[in-house]
């Protein structure tokens, strides 16, 4: 794709993600749109946001599970960037106003203490360059009409991107097993799904180590102090205004967040 | 849970040698509510004591107890709301590392749990999760066996329950740990099968808290006019989906805390 189209489709991805509408899939519209392609129009859409006034404070990484990948098709995680507009913190009640048609996925996150700089990265360095992790839950949402997403259209769409909520019990990932930690989510009081690290590429350092390597390529910086969503350990939830909900990762901690509201689907 | 029984003494006798026949000979068999429709899940355990009472008396040694359907999702499936228990004797146990025949099972299943080992007597009613933690010597990771004697996997509680809850083998092993020291709601499991991650969990996806099914397995054992003597073994429920095995797959179950439990199966 050209330039002129790429500013094209993130400035549309922008003006959707704004005005809490949706947008027909790209790649009904561009059928030989490319997954690069796809990471150059969410860097417009994301430099669209800092232009707005917002800082790039992290990264997420998404479809890190075998059968989410299955379902796209691929082999592979993709990345988003996360923006100082999508933090909440541990307890938040998040007006669902903000969001299109968004769903909640209970997750573990990295705080890096030094740059990771790919490639040549491993699940070692990871550990090595960590300052922290703790439980989080990412709000993921779709500037896409009905989640009908390839994996060009979600990469396209800043992997779907919405906002998320940092628990506050902070572990040193040398004093607790992040591939083994058991994750419990609860909604409404009732247990929703239980999942484990290794749900994620086999351990949630592996998939920072792939970002790490993949930023690397494509010149991204990833810095000391971002915040990195590892992926997804639970089912993903579906959230209305009033919900509650809270994850608790085995030997770390909990995260809570509460829903008012409603979203725009 | 009502213990009702509808079948004669002769009913239960003529089952009860049915399941023992399929359970040594390895075969599968009808659901036995084809032929007793009337059947009720007290049939279903006075099938299972009577089984209980034979082996023993052929010199197994009773060990303990395993629960099942202990997750919100299989119990939605069977129409329940408490879990299914049966009894595992010291033929049943394989040794961790170990390599476990197919051969006299019809078709096994693999699942991860935790198991309890207890220092205490425990009895119903009102037995409490807090009360099974109190009278518990050590808690362990552990592999259970499934294999139902019911064609295609095909049964209703009250034939499973008459199988002997689809009890088979059980592998026990890892890391004991005293249940004082650990979170035993968030737990993660991950269960392999030759180099692949098959199954995965956290331990609260049994009953929320793998011994409140525990408690229930007492609280049911007491309907039943029995109590879980200090030094039972334990089976607390499947926390991952079970996974089906066959000659030549390797399994290990990792646990969070707890270490793992490694197998694998021959002809």
């Amino acid at each position: 794709m050209n330039e002129k189209a790429i500013e094209l489709y993130g400035d549309e991805l922008y003006a959707a993600w704004l005005e809490r509408r949706t947008v027909a899939p790209l790649t009904e519209r561009e059928p030989d749109i490319s997954l690069e392609d796809a990471y150059r129009i969410a860097l417009r859409f994301v430099d669209r946001r800092v232009q707005a006034g917002e800082r790039i404070v992290g990264k997420k990484i998404g479809v890190t599970s075998k059968p989410v990948q299955d379902f796209l098709g691929v082999f592979q995680p993709d990345f988003g960037q996360l923006t100082s507009g999508m933090v909440f913190e541990d307890g938040a009640t998040i007006d669902l106003g903000g969001l299109i048609q968004p769903k909640a996925e209970a997750e573990l996150a990295f705080v890096l203490k030094e740059d990771l700089t790919g490639p040549g990265i491993t699940a070692m360095d990871v550990i090595r360059a960590t300052d922290y992790v703790v439980p989080c839950f990412e709000i993921v949402d779709s500037r896409i009409t009905d989640w009908k997403i390839k994996i060009q259209d979600t990469v396209a769409d800043n992997a779907s991107c919405g906002v998320y909520v940092l628990g506050n019990t902070k572990g040193d990932p040398r004093k607790l097993d992040i591939t083994l930690a058991g994750m419990v989510l609860e909604k409404n009081g009732e247990l929703f799904s239980t999942g484990v690290g290794a749900a994620v590429q086999g351990s949630p350092a592996n998939a920072v180590a792939w970002l790490a390597n993949t930023l690397g390529e494509l010149g991204i910086p990833f810095k000391a102090g971002e915040v990195i969503l590892s992926g997804s350990q639970s089912a993903l939830v579906p959230v209305t205004g009033g919900d509650a909900l809270v994850c608790h990762v085995g030997g770390l901690g909990s995260c809570r967040v509460q829903f008012s509201g409603r979203s725009a689907v | 849970m009502s213990m009702e029984t509808t079948l004669t003494r002769e009913d239960i006798v003529r089952l009860t040698e049915r399941i023992e026949g399929a359970q040594t000979r390895a075969y599968a068999i009808p659901k036995l509510t084809n032929e007793y429709p009337a059947m009720t899940i007290g049939d279903g355990y006075a099938v299972q004591t009577e089984l209980r009472r034979r082996f023993v008396a052929q010199g197994h040694r009773h060990v303990g107890w395993k629960a099942g359907l202990t997750s919100k999702a299989k119990m939605q499936q069977m129409g329940v709301n408490v879990p299914s228990i049966g009894f595992l004797t010291d033929r049943m146990a394989r040794p961790e590392n170990s390599a476990i025949s197919t051969g006299d099972l019809v078709h096994p299943r693999v699942e991860c749990e935790v198991a309890f080992v207890t220092r205490a007597d425990l009895a119903g009613p009102n037995c409490t999760k807090e009360d099974v933690l109190d009278a518990t010597d050590y808690v362990l990771p552990a592999v259970e066996i499934i294999d139902s004697r019911f064609s295609g996997f095909k049964f209703d509680l009250e034939s499973v329950v008459a199988d002997n809850g689809s009890s088979a083998r059980y592998v026990g092993g890892g890391r004991a740990r005293d249940p004082r020291d650990l979170d035993l709601r968030t737990l993660g499991v991950v269960m392999e099968k030759n180099g692949e991650m098959v199954a995965m969990g956290a331990s609260a996806a049994v009953l929320g808290h793998p011994a409140e099914a525990v408690a229930m397995l007492v609280n049911i054992l007491t309907e039943l006019g029995e109590t879980l003597p200090a030094g039972s073994f334990v089976m607390s429920g499947g926390i991952t989906e079970a996974i089906a095995v066959k000659p030549g797959d390797n399994v290990i179950a990792r646990f969070q805390e707890l270490g793992s439990v490694s197998m694998r199966f021959v002809d």
